[in-house]
């Protein structure tokens, strides 16, 4: 009985916990809705001004155009990457392939700071430094990892009794990666290319060092903004993020519920 | 070139991308982050001999540790919660709080560090309201101290607590406890000393993680502390972009990253790292 009484107070914390994890976001929305011309809770009366600017400053909206071709560029070359070199750690599996996995992990959890300092060192000498192809090629690094992993796990459940099938009935290297291996591992490689859009669309501690004035990207507007701490505008850009979110979210909900039933049958 | 391509398996030629790509972009300069710390600005320890010398040094490491203890502390035990009622509720409650959890995950970091400004500020909304219902009569000072840096980092690192207690609370098999109980051990003989270690790996787990990542966060301290908390990493990028000292700041990420490849080290002789990273990848 006790145990019950327990287990019913800590279920009632977790969802206070829960809410309290998802709700202080939400304060974005009223925020974004004052007619004042500084950020405040708007009282009475309620404006889409700060929309109305967001959508026809045309900073804000370079900036949401360069954060999309950043995150799309890294979106393609880490999931090409990273779906590559899983497979190919999936075929060696040896002992020093899954050392090089572990290494490749690195980038995953070794402190950002670290990372942008070292993409910073580097990106001096190679005059990356504030250019497309800098920002790309560093977010691809940090985003592979993600590839790496959420590939991996499709491979895990693939059975390489169908690889051999397809090379015993003739068929290339190639055309069993093509015909056999990808589709199997469809889902694996649209979660990972999901990360990866994800993780270079919001990433800043690494944009900060290596970004300045010709590429601006969202995330470093909205720090900005963060930082003058005046201006309404970021909090629309905060609802409009988190609708993106929210979008992305459901499309992802729907994909693996979709892949769980495939598997079912 | 033959006997190479003999002893070499084929699948390492499509591992080769990412792998050069890794080495030469990223490990490169790592290495020579670590070499800075060295031989800049003249060869020899130098720049490790200021932790002795330097008290603001001393400090500035001293709060990161106190935070990120403190982060650790309280993100686990309120994740250890959030996934036991997780493991222990209906299928469709757990989806529920799943969904919750994952959202959360989502949210942009930029996104939840601007909110708690508007929340914690001296006129933000909790500040108003604790007002309102004349809780308090001056304002509490959430920010520019410690305390707004830790409801930041704690917000932000539940979910990273939660997701491998929840891999390791899924693994066990429950008959164990219903042995237990049939053996007249009380409920919460059977939490302390069945439940719980058994949990270890992903207690274990969720603390490094936590903590590693604590150490080299960035956004929310520089916010929320507004210059008054000043921590490593936000030091490190002052050195960087203001004051140009690569040596100072070098050593600094030397120990932060020696510091994270030993409990990375010892997170993997608790539970294989890649289901660590699996689970908090989902």
């Amino acid at each position: 009985m006790r145990a019950g009484l327990f287990s019913l107070f800590n279920r009632i914390g977790a969802w206070v916990l829960l809410l309290f994890l998802v709700t202080p976001a939400l304060i974005a929305i009223p925020v974004s809705l004052t007619p004042k011309r500084f950020l405040s809770m708007p009282s009475g009366e309620l404006s889409l001004r700060h929309f109305q600017k967001l959508f026809t400053s045309e900073e804000w909206l370079s900036s949401f155009f360069q954060s999309g071709v950043i995150a799309v560029s890294t979106s393609v070359l880490a999931t090409t990457l990273g779906t590559l070199c899983a497979i190919g750690l999936w075929r060696v599996s040896s002992k020093y392939s899954e050392l090089v996995r572990a290494f490749l992990l690195l980038p995953l959890i070794i402190p950002q700071i670290i990372s942008a300092m070292a993409f910073y060192r580097l990106w001096i000498p190679l005059g990356l430094l504030d250019s497309y192809a800098g920002l790309i090629l560093a977010h691809t690094i940090l985003a592979a990892p993600m590839v790496l992993i959420t590939v991996s796990a499709s491979l895990a459940t693939f059975d390489p009794k169908l690889e051999q099938a397809s090379k015993n009935l003739g068929a290339s290297n190639w055309t069993t990666m093509r015909r056999v291996i990808l589709p199997s591992i469809k889902p694996g490689v649209f979660a990972g290319a999901l990360f990866a859009f994800i993780l270079s669309w919001d990433e800043i501690v690494v944009t900060l060092f290596i970004s300045k004035f010709s590429v601006y990207t969202l995330p470093r507007r909205m720090w900005n903004g963060i930082r003058e701490n005046t201006d309404p505008t970021v909090a629309a850009a905060a609802v409009v993020l988190i609708a993106i979110t929210l979008i992305a979210f459901v499309v992802f909900a729907i994909m693996s519920r979709r892949t769980a039933k495939n598997t079912e049958v | 070139m033959h006997a190479l391509r003999k002893h070499l398996h084929p699948g390492w030629l499509i591992i080769a991308p990412l792998l050069v790509l890794v080495l030469a972009l990223y490990l490169g300069p790592i290495l020579n982050i670590l070499w800075l710390s060295i031989t800049d600005p003249e060869p020899g320890f130098g720049n490790y001999a200021k932790l002795g010398e330097s008290d603001a040094l001393v400090r500035i490491i001293w709060t990161t540790v106190r935070i990120c203890i403190i982060t650790t502390i309280f993100s686990v035990t309120l994740g250890y919660s959030i996934a036991y009622a997780m493991v222990h509720c209906h299928q469709r409650q757990k989806n529920y709080m799943l969904t919750l959890l994952l959202v959360s995950f989502w949210i942009s970091i930029l996104v939840r560090t601007f909110s708690w400004l508007m929340l914690l500020g001296r006129k933000g909304l909790v500040n108003v309201a604790l007002e309102d219902i004349g809780l308090i009569v001056e304002p509490i000072a959430f920010m520019r101290n410690e305390l707004g840096v830790l409801i930041g980092m704690i917000h932000y690192m539940i979910p990273y607590a939660v997701l491998p207690l929840l891999v390791s609370m899924q693994a066990i098999d429950h008959r164990v406890m219903d042995a237990s109980r049939n053996l007249g051990a009380t409920g919460s003989q059977t939490f302390w000393r069945i439940y719980l270690p058994l949990t270890t790996p992903g207690l274990v787990a969720s603390t490094l993680l936590v903590f590693i990542l604590s150490l080299g966060f960035y956004v929310t301290p520089a916010v929320l502390g507004g210059g008054k908390v000043l921590m490593v990493a936000e030091y490190i990028s002052v050195q960087l972009l203001v004051t140009l000292k690569w040596g100072t700041a070098a050593m600094l990420a030397a120990l932060m990253l020696f510091g994270v490849l030993a409990m990375l080290w010892i997170m993997s002789r608790f539970m294989k790292l890649s289901t660590v990273f699996g689970g908090a990848a989902r």
